[in-house]
């Protein structure tokens, strides 16, 4: 287990060094930041809301990340096929699982930097009124979670081609399901159409929904469950695109 | 170390790799050869494990390749085909990661980053990015990457291309150096490489083994091993030629250059590759009866080229016997 650690690290740190070796990850912070204050002040109307909560910082992640989180992981392993790495990689002795797990880590903890950085508009909120600091820790735990699941989501199409641009524009493509089966105007068709079940089937399995608790200060374990699987199901299919791959 | 029972491997309906067996021992510097698309790479993706077989088995060390990965894989350095690294990185920090996945840590790593950084001459380009390095540099990168954790079985996909003769001549002298302690795997498309460095050789075409052998072996196939090679002057071509055909073990004598001059070479073939003995003595009885001037007479080797074209292009003959 030690040695599984071990390899999950060092491939993280060569991501992450990867990340960091470029201009690449400084622009993403700067835009991820800008579009982040943006959105809050200008379009969120934080001041117009006259409320201490960051509903109007957070309300727009699901849109940002719908763009963003692709951006930052659609290389992954496209980058891997097209450089030809992954032959290297994969004929390492470690699992291919460690090395699924390693890179997926790396990017998560990228996108967590980006989401700490954005620590000025937490002050912002404290210094002009007294929001409820755990709703508002809870907003940015169930924000993580969400970047993780659409980082998973990247990770699966991103192994599935050597075009970094197939793979944003599929995992895009995806993200946005997710988004729209839980977005209000769908779910008041789906509605209007007199399909209840169907619409709360549609909705439960949407981002917007489970995001919805978290930025109310809820942990639903339901929703915990929902970003835990589909993490999980999206890195164990990136394994099967990968073998697969390799099988011919 | 290396052992391969019946290999096999399809992409779809194309039959890659056709039922190929072999094995290579310590010691050993075993050379793939074949043209372009015979299997080569496949093969030896199968032996490192990044490609599954369709059938047969492969062991390495013990270690069963597909129930054993990561023990077998402990085992290997590889170099695969146009020795592809991280652009993103610099070789010192490329060069710890490849060190820590073999399971070195703190001062082993070092110590095993500083060992193949000498052994491969990457001293000057230590902490450059992987992007500004030349194309021989970043070979001899991946190449370091391989025996990193001095391997017990190496496997070169094609080691030299690219590099230049310099270059070339110091790969070749560093597997020759390391196949002593280890089993090597290395192809090429470079014949002379076969024959300067490789203590067996396979040629291997449309999947199948279609030769093998040592390079000497693989050689003496070849339809002008021991044919006599002459030069003589102050003669008519005719006369010499005639002469010679009469000879007992001489199945025929053919110009090869020199028609019409003073100098005239004669090129004289054997009846069967057994009478290679008899035929040199009877040319130089010849020789001494007839008083010719000779300015040059040797045996050919026969050359490996030949018969690579003969084996794998067999409609366009140049004779192997």
């Amino acid at each position: 287990m030690n040695e599984a650690l071990g390899n999950i690290t060092a491939i993280a740190k060569r991501e992450l060094v990867s990340y960091f070796s470029s201009p690449v990850a400084y622009v993403f912070l700067v835009i991820f930041l800008l579009m982040n204050g943006f959105f809050t002040f200008m379009a969120g109307g934080f001041f117009e809301r006259g409320d201490a909560s960051l509903i109007a910082f957070f309300i727009w992640h699901p849109w940002l990340y719908l763009f963003l989180v692709p951006a930052a992981g659609m290389r992954l392993w496209s980058e891997e096929r097209r450089l030809g790495t992954m032959e290297l990689l994969l004929t390492m002795p470690i699992a291919p699982w460690q090395a699924i797990a390693g890179k997926f880590v790396a990017s998560w903890l990228f996108l967590g930097l980006a989401l700490l950085l954005t620590f000025p508009v937490w002050i912002t909120v404290n210094y002009l009124g007294s929001p409820d600091n755990g709703v508002i820790i809870c907003g940015y735990f169930g924000s993580f979670l969400m970047a993780g699941a659409y980082l998973a989501i990247t990770c699966m199409t991103s192994a599935m081609t050597r075009n970094q641009v197939i793979a944003f524009i599929v995992s895009v493509v995806i993200c946005l399901f997710l988004i729209l089966s839980g977005w209000p105007p769908v779910t008041q068709l789906l509605e209007s159409l007199d399909m209840p079940t169907i619409r709360d089937l549609a909705a439960s399995f949407s981002v917007m929904t489970h995001f919805d608790g978290f930025q109310k200060g809820v942990v639903a374990f339901r929703s915990l469950v929902y970003f835990g699987t589909v993490i999980g199901f999206c890195l164990f299919t990136t394994g099967v695109i990968l073998r697969t791959h390799r099988a011919g | 170390m290396i052992k391969v029972e019946n290999l096999t491997r399809t992409f779809g309906p194309k039959v890659a790799v056709n039922n190929v067996s072999f094995s290579v021992g310590r010691g050993e510097i075993l050379g793939f050869l074949g043209p372009n698309g015979a299997g080569k790479s496949t093969t030896m993706r199968m032996i490192t494990g990044f490609i599954p077989p369709t059938g047969g088995r492969i062991s390495v060390g013990d270690h069963d390749i597909i129930e054993e990965p990561i023990a077998a894989k402990r085992l290997v350095g590889y170099l695969p085909e146009n020795a592809p690294s991280y652009t993103d990185m610099t070789v010192w920090q490329f060069l710890n990661f490849a060190a820590e996945l073999r399971g070195f840590r703190g001062a082993a790593r070092a110590d095993a980053v500083k060992r193949v950084v000498d052994t491969c001459f990457l001293n000057n380009v230590v902490h450059q990015s992987v992007d500004t390095l030349s194309k021989g540099y970043r070979h001899r990168l991946c190449f370091a990457q391989s025996i990193i954790h001095d391997p017990q079985v190496l496997i070169m996909d094609e080691p030299t291309d690219g590099l230049d003769p310099n270059q070339k001549h110091e790969v070749r002298n560093l597997i020759r150096r390391m196949g002593e302690k280890k089993a090597i795997i290395f192809s090429t498309h470079i014949l002379e490489e076969v024959e300067a460095v490789c203590t067996r050789a396979i040629i291997i075409d449309r999947g199948t083994i279609v030769a093998s052998g040592t390079p000497a072996d693989l050689k003496a196939r070849s339809e002008n091993a021991g044919v006599l090679s002459i030069r003589v002057s102050g003669l008519a071509s005719d006369q010499i030629r005639q002469k010679l055909e009469d000879l007992a073990p001489v199945k025929r004598a053919a110009l090869a250059g020199g028609e019409g001059s003073s100098l005239v070479h004669v090129r004289v073939y054997p009846k069967s590759r057994e009478q290679n003995g008899e035929l040199r003595s009877a040319v130089a009885d010849l020789v001494a009866r007839e008083r010719w001037r000779v300015e040059e007479m040797h045996a050919e080797e026969g050359r490996l080229d030949e018969v690579f074209r003969s084996i794998t292009m067999p409609d366009t003959r140049v004779g192997v016997r």
